[in-house]
């Protein structure tokens, strides 16, 4: 493998944070345009409400296995509603490619940032503003929403709640997203080093740039379709009204074609980091790197057309069913390729089984099982079963937390180093891992029995046959809990009083190893130019 | 190989350089994009209530004034001619005719928001418009014909003054010498979006008033 | 790949008056297929058809995508193509219950 030409690790070079413009104190942040203090700032706000949220699900849990005690019906709704909207808007669709995508895009592909900086600024403050205007919602006269984050129509055009208010608030978070992909899109395209051809991006790159795509092409869909919930609030058009001559499963149709493709731009960038940990902590060249590369495009435009399958139920045409199962099935394909390249990369690797790689197999085998249990609800007989049980819940509930939310720590103990400049303990992140590992299968796997028995989702009161695996669940949510506070207390006493890191400690191989931790304002003293592959920058120190 | 670490090279020079004409020209590209998804999720619903209701949308788009609607076309037409020849005027140095272009171009579009705002009101004073008893009494062919009359021409509407108010601020750019026969990709990239409303109308007139 | 066409020369006044007289005579082409009931139950499809031709003319001339290299014209049929399905595939549902 080629070295990359360039050494950017001048020992006398000062940090981005040190950088002093126009602006002093938290202006300096806010009217920042440097990507690097974008990514860290949504990096924060990410996790503080992926904070709220969690303990929103704890509180499910707690409502679940004593119902009336903490909460009534209709809190029980706003609550569970209230969960996914965090959980999903503010969190995991923006979560990996606003916050390492916006940190890291540019350094790998030998950029000093992306190509509109202040746009990129502009989503920050998109997404801050659409997350006021949703907690406003919450707080205001009216009620929280209480329609289940995916505000279905004619429920949401009826209730009483701040349905208008919060959904507003998802449309401006839905212009974050939409600025965002179109950036990184550009990026791509345009910023590229010398010499860094599309076949040398590293992977997380080729996945932010598929992302990029679905964010731009879905995310509009879903714009409108919350302007059509509004016009039916407040003007009363009524195209999802049958005695207007509307159709409900339109709302439904127009609401999956963005939010099917919505789990992809939160799985892509989970997948990209994986592809990155896997070389690294095997000590070898990823299995397939155009395989990959391929699969996750193919998954990005596939994934664009299997959102009937959230409606098998709903009134849908049999043709309509049976092509979209079909296509459901023809997209498991591709995720197969990823697992299996990733698994062959560790084959004859020289394996450290360091906390990223921890996080990282445990992605695999949890995104694995979600996966499979997609292809069961993907089958229309079985869904038939399934569709609005526990099994649906703890089917996402592993491709998104236990797959994006793994990844979503691998990426942050791996990158920690970097954006930070200090090292947590190990010790510790694995005993966080632990707890977590284990509170998340307690949780969820309980899930599936509970759902394969038929106890039906969104319910405030379950039938008393199913208390028994409920609790084996919350309790799997306390674990959960603990382990999620070990993990976070072990990042945070490492911001302050971690040990200084180098710019390499685990041998990464792609640009960012290749300058110092933290990085420079501009990144690289001089620009590089690239004649290696994606993974020849760097060894470990 | 050479050949194509080349091209490599040429992009990424200009990207470099500080301007990267290409790359804002392909950012408002991906921004029309969006706008082509959310119009289309309109489009959507218009093409399936009509396939329900063929004949009923037939009888509805006759009530819509024909005259108007083709006057507002022409309109729509010969702007986006004035401002794609605005920023011709530029490239060529040629900054008094690119200004009084622009300017046509914001009266056009002026005129066009005005006759939408009689053809409604017109309606609107026939008691037609979203959830009027009179518009609900009819039947459901009729309700969704006008709801998605109003919903896509108020919405295209929207887009028209937002653009009508970004081809003036290009205009004091333009005056202010910011745009000029080197710089001009903000101007040609307002055109851009201005030739998609344009685009945009050329569809919704012959689906609401010539499918008689 | 892309080209850098702010290098390249632009188009002259008379080609774009051009374009708009041929985009006038299509409206007007347009309203007579429509009014006269020329073509009966095909006017919508014919309307149609000649409303993409006027896209097509504003698209290739006003927004210069004549000049643009594969990058920005793949684009566009990729975000054309994914309407399209968007659209077919919600007509699998509707046209077949």
């Amino acid at each position: 493998m080629n070295e990359c030409t360039m050494d950017n690790k001048s020992p006398e070079a000062s940090s981005f944070y040190d950088e002093k413009g126009k602006y002093s104190g938290v202006l300096a942040w806010l009217m920042s345009t440097d990507h690097k203090r974008i990514g860290l700032m949504y990096l924060g706000a990410l996790l503080s409400f992926f904070s709220v949220g969690v303990t929103l699900g704890v509180l499910i849990r707690l409502s679940l296995i004593a119902p009336g005690v903490i909460l009534n019906a209709q809190q029980y709704n706003e609550v569970f509603t209230v969960h996914g909207i965090i959980q999903i808007f503010l969190f995991i669709i923006p979560g990996i490619p606003v916050s390492f995508g916006n940190f890291f895009l540019p350094i790998m592909i030998g950029a000093r940032d992306v190509a509109f900086p202040r746009l990129n600024r502009l989503t920050l403050w998109l997404y801050l503003a659409g997350a006021a205007i949703v907690m406003l919602s919450l707080f205001i006269k009216g009620a929280p929403p209480d329609t289940g984050w995916t505000f279905y129509a004619p429920y949401s055009i009826q209730t009483k709640a701040n349905v208008s208010l919060a959904v507003l608030g998802v449309f401006v978070l839905g212009f974050s997203s939409i600025f965002t992909g179109l950036n990184f899109v550009t990026t791509i395209h345009r910023m590229r080093a010398p010499g860094m051809k599309w076949f040398r991006l590293p992977l997380f790159v080729w996945t932010l740039y598929a992302t990029g795509w679905v964010q731009i092409l879905a995310t509009p869909v879903l714009a409108i379709t919350l302007v059509f919930i509004v016009l039916g609030r407040v003007f009363g058009v009524g195209f999802f009204d049958p005695s207007k001559g509307g159709d409900p499963i339109l709302y439904e149709h127009l609401f999956w074609a963005y939010s099917h493709p919505a789990v992809y731009i939160m799985v892509l960038p989970a997948m990209g980091i994986i592809s990155e940990i896997m070389p690294t902590f095997s000590r070898r060249n990823i299995f397939g790197y155009k395989a990959i590369v391929f699969s996750a495009l193919a998954i990005a435009s596939v994934g664009y057309f299997v959102w009937g399958h959230h409606m098998f139920t709903s009134g849908m045409s049999d043709t309509a069913r049976i092509v979209f199962s079909f296509i459901t099935f023809l997209v498991a394909v591709p995720s197969g390729v990823k697992v299996f390249n990733w698994v062959a990369t560790l084959y004859k690797g020289s394996i450290e089984v360091d906390s990223p790689l921890l996080f990282a197999l445990s992605f695999i085998f949890l995104f694995s099982i979600g996966g499979l249990t997609g292809l069961i609800v993907g089958s229309l007989a079985p869904n038939l079963h399934v569709h609005g049980t526990y099994f649906i819940v703890a089917h996402f509930h592993y491709v998104m937390f236990g797959g994006v939310g793994f990844s979503f720590l691998a990426g942050l103990h791996y990158w920690f180093p970097k954006m930070f400049g200090r090292m947590f303990s190990e010790k510790v992140a694995k005993i966080g891992w632990f707890f977590f590992f284990i509170g998340f299968n307690v949780l969820y796997f309980s899930m599936f029995i509970l759902g394969y028995q038929g106890m039906p989702r969104r319910y405030f009161e379950p039938p008393p046959q199913y208390h028994g695996w409920s609790v084996v669940s919350t309790v799997g949510s306390w674990l959960l809990a603990v382990g999620l506070i070990i993990i976070f207390s072990n990042l945070i006493r490492a911001l302050f009083k971690g040990p200084k890191a180098s710019s390499n400690p685990w041998g990464g191989g792609t640009l960012e190893w290749s300058i110092p931790s933290p990085p420079p304002a501009e990144n690289f003293i001089e620009i590089p130019v690239v004649e290696s592959g994606p993974y020849g920058h760097g060894k470990r120190e | 190989m050479e050949k194509e670490s080349n091209a490599g090279a040429a992009v990424t020079a200009e990207a470099q350089s500080g301007i990267d004409y290409t790359g804002k020209k392909i950012g408002m590209w991906l921004f029309l994009f969006t706008e082509l998804l959310f119009f289309g999720g309109m489009f959507l619903l218009y093409s399936v209530f009509r396939s329900q209701y063929p004949a009923e949308f037939h009888s509805a788009a006759q009530e819509e004034n024909l005259l108007l609607g083709s006057v507002n076309t022409t309109i729509l037409l010969t702007s986006s001619f004035t401002i794609a020849v605005a920023i011709a005027a530029i490239r060529k140095g040629n900054k008094i005719l690119s200004l009084y272009l622009q300017t046509a171009t914001i009266m056009f579009g002026i005129c066009f928001l005005i006759i939408k705002y009689f053809e409604w009101s017109a309606k609107i004073s026939k008691g037609i418009y979203p959830d009027s008893p009179a518009l609900l009494s009819r039947g459901k062919g009729d309700i969704l014909f006008f709801s998605l009359y109003y919903v896509m021409t108020g919405i295209h509407g929207i887009h028209v003054l937002i653009g009508v108010i970004a081809i003036a601020i290009m205009f004091v750019y333009t005056r202010r010498g910011v745009i000029d026969r080197d710089n001009f990709a903000k101007l040609e990239n307002t055109g851009l979006y201005w030739h998609f409303v344009d685009i945009v109308w050329i569809y919704l007139f012959p689906l609401f008033y010539l499918i008689t | 790949m892309d080209r850098d066409t702010s290098r390249e020369p632009t188009a002259g006044y008379v080609h774009y008056a051009l374009i708009w007289a041929a985009l006038v005579a299509l409206l007007v082409m347009t309203i007579a297929v429509a009014r006269l009931s020329l073509l009966a139950n095909y006017s919508v499809l014919a309307s149609l058809f000649i409303a993409t031709v006027k896209a097509g003319l504003v698209l290739i001339y006003f927004m210069h995508l004549k000049h643009e290299g594969w990058v920005v014209k793949g684009m566009l049929l990729l975000a054309v193509a994914a309407l399209f399905f968007i659209i077919a595939l919600t007509f699998v549902d509707v046209w077949y219950r």
